[in-house]
């Protein structure tokens, strides 16, 4: 109750032009692009896939980005909300235009210049576009550097082979057209698996196949040792690849590593230096 | 149907029927009221009528809850009385509407839509719409239904015993179906699934009420007449045909209600649970096993708990949403464990 007096104390009050104070923002990347903005301070909620930077965690929740409760969005008085591509269902996005909320899809592409049109259009629907310029100016050169470096290398490129889990021995590993594909072909290396698209599980003599130089993998929580890449090393499949022979597991945060939005430069730098262990 | 001047030799109700049906419409008007009081924002209905609302408001009142309560009320009603139903048409206390293969049917229906949603013809997107998955997994709960019946009918009478074996093969299909699909499905269609699978009312909007109530309704309203036949049922198919009961009527009638009611409910709010085996337990334990008064009690009290759980299910972990089949399955399990502990001494199932 309020926090809906809030709101409506807040909406009254003559604060900048028409720009939406009142912000929702729905996907991780979104998320961390309006605190880059410095416009934070108008976020009222964000959703499960936000964790980042950890003070996010203290808006409330309005759950996973692919199944929104109407009620829920609406009862933190959102005046715009912001969505990574994918959220939904449809059904609730539906009542939300019904309930005259502005909803923007914020377009998503694995590339550089798809994390800079990410920054163009989340400062575009808040009403900043010059931070906005700014920033995606800033991330730009960021990139460049990382990239410039990723250039630099000779050689070929390791193979390498992202695995999303293991349940029970199965892997599930990326294949083309995914966020670690791009990612591993931006910070220098090569996908280990291109014989398909998506996350699928893998068989073991696919793996053996593949001969990965390394393996990719995300970080289990907080507490990850080096204990846990024993899971990888000892796989009868992956036992006799490169990777495992020399100890090759690296991991990183997934929403770091494959959220694209304005850590992808240091998540470039920091797979490249992981990649290329000898460069200066 | 000719009168029947019968009455099943049944045990006497242990509570008096009409204080108990009383009892039950009370607190499912209680529960609504509650309903559309209780929701993430805090906001109440009767705001409505005492300070002039923003737009947003006005949609939580009158385009959320209200089409979320009457939609929760007409699945939990239908879902309850589909398993007294079933219960009474197969004699087992343990048969639920997923002995017809609606819920197997209806499952691989929905798994269709989502992952090859994005791949049918644009005339079948543009037709369904946002609704795809809906209407897939109602007509798949349908087709396989009758299936089911085809294949146990055999000149003009359905062996309920071959109707079950085969719901079991024809589940087992589906299933096998539904894993090729899964195993063809991206990371995002998986979490559709298993968030589809776990229910939820949260979807509800005006368009799928006016979708599902006829649907409901029908099925709910065709149930009472089916009461006389299913109690002379309980004696055996032959002594009921004794009775005059048009027994391969009474059953055609409650696999088609079943069918409708179960297909259109898990069409509008995916997979909800025990609902159809808890609550007729419940109530046969309190008013006994007579059909004309179990299954509107059923209605009544199937209702309540749905929406009693639907307003549970969005207030606990607010703004966010646990889904509703979560919560059913916590209620129900242990309810139902507790049944079969408490009575196995006298129960033969």
């Amino acid at each position: 109750m309020s926090r809906l007096l809030l709101g409506a104390a807040l909406a009254l009050l003559p604060l900048g032009a028409a720009a939406q104070e009142r912000v929702l923002a729905i996907g991780g990347s979104v998320t961390e692009i309006v605190y880059m903005l410095g416009e934070q301070g108008r976020l009222v909620g964000r959703d499960s896939t936000s964790t980042f930077p950890a003070e996010v965690e203290a808006l409330p929740d309005v759950g996973y980005m692919r199944a929104l409760s109407p009620e829920g969005v609406l009862s933190v008085s959102p005046e715009l909300i912001l969505m990574e591509s994918g959220a939904g269902p449809a059904e609730t996005l539906d009542t939300l235009a019904g309930a005259g909320v502005a909803t923007v899809t914020v377009p998503d592409d694995y590339s550089p210049a798809g994390v800079l049109a990410k920054v163009r259009s989340v400062a575009g629907a808040m009403g900043v576009p010059d931070k906005g310029e700014a920033l995606a100016a800033d991330l730009d050169a960021q990139m460049q550097a990382a990239l410039a470096k990723v250039a630099a290398e000779d050689g070929p490129p390791p193979r390498v082979l992202f695995i999303l889990g293991n349940s029970g021995g199965r892997l599930m590993g990326a294949g083309t057209d995914t966020a670690a594909a791009a990612m591993i072909e931006l910070a220098g290396g090569t996908s280990a698996i291109d014989s398909f698209e998506g996350y699928t599980a893998l068989t073991d003599e696919a793996i053996a196949v593949a001969a990965p130089d390394v393996i990719l993998a995300m970080e289990r929580g907080e507490g990850a040792s080096s204990h846990g890449d024993d899971e990888y090393l000892t796989h009868p499949a992956l036992a006799q690849t490169p990777a495992a022979l020399g100890g090759h597991v690296v991991r990183m945060p997934g929403t770091f590593l494959l959220g694209f939005g304005p850590r992808t430069p240091d998540a470039i730098a920091a797979l490249h230096a992981a990649l290329y262990p000898d460069a200066p | 149907m000719t009168a029947i001047p019968f009455t099943p030799a049944i045990r006497a109700p242990r509570l008096a029927v009409p204080a108990v049906t009383t009892g039950l419409a009370l607190l499912l008007a209680a529960m609504a009221c509650l309903s559309l009081s209780i929701g993430a924002s805090g906001l109440l209905p009767w705001e409505l009528f005492t300070r002039e609302l923003n737009p947003a408001e006005r949609a939580i009142l009158l385009d959320i809850r209200l089409p979320r309560l009457i939609l929760g009320m007409l699945v939990g009603a239908a879902l309850a009385v589909s398993g007294a139903l079933m219960q009474g048409l197969f004699r087992n206390p343990l048969a639920d509407p997923g002995l017809v293969g609606v819920g197997a049917g209806a499952g691989l229906g929905a798994v269709i839509a989502i992952v090859l949603g994005g791949v049918m013809p644009a005339a079948v997107q543009a037709v369904t719409g946002m609704y795809m998955v809906s209407l897939f997994a109602f007509f798949g709960g349908w087709a396989t239904t009758l299936i089911l019946y085809r294949v146990a009918s055999l000149r003009g009478h359905t062996s309920i015993a071959t109707m079950l074996l085969a719901g079991i093969v024809l589940g087992a299909l589906a299933g096998a179906a539904t894993g090729v699909l899964i195993y063809l499905a991206d990371d995002n269609q998986l979490r559709d699934l298993t968030f589809w699978g776990l229910g939820s009312l949260a979807g509800a909007n005006w368009v799928k009420v006016w979708a599902a109530a006829p649907v409901l309704i029908a099925g709910l309203a065709a149930a009472p007449f089916l009461a006389r036949g299913l109690n002379a049922m309980a004696l055996g198919e032959a002594v009921a045909r004794h009775l005059g009961v048009p027994v391969e009527a009474v059953k055609r009638g409650a696999i088609l209600a079943v069918a409708a009611m179960t297909g259109a409910s898990v069409a509008v709010s995916g997979g909800i649970g025990f609902v159809g085996i808890v609550v007729p337990h419940i109530l046969r334990l309190a008013i006994g096993p007579d059909h004309r008064t179990l299954l509107p009690a059923a209605a009544l009290f199937g209702a309540t708990l749905l929406i009693g759980a639907d307003t549970f299910s969005r207030v606990v972990v607010a703004p966010a949403e646990l889904p509703i089949g979560i919560i059913m399955a916590l209620i129900g399990a242990p309810v139902f464990l507790w049944i079969l502990l408490a009575r196995r001494a006298t129960m033969e199932i």
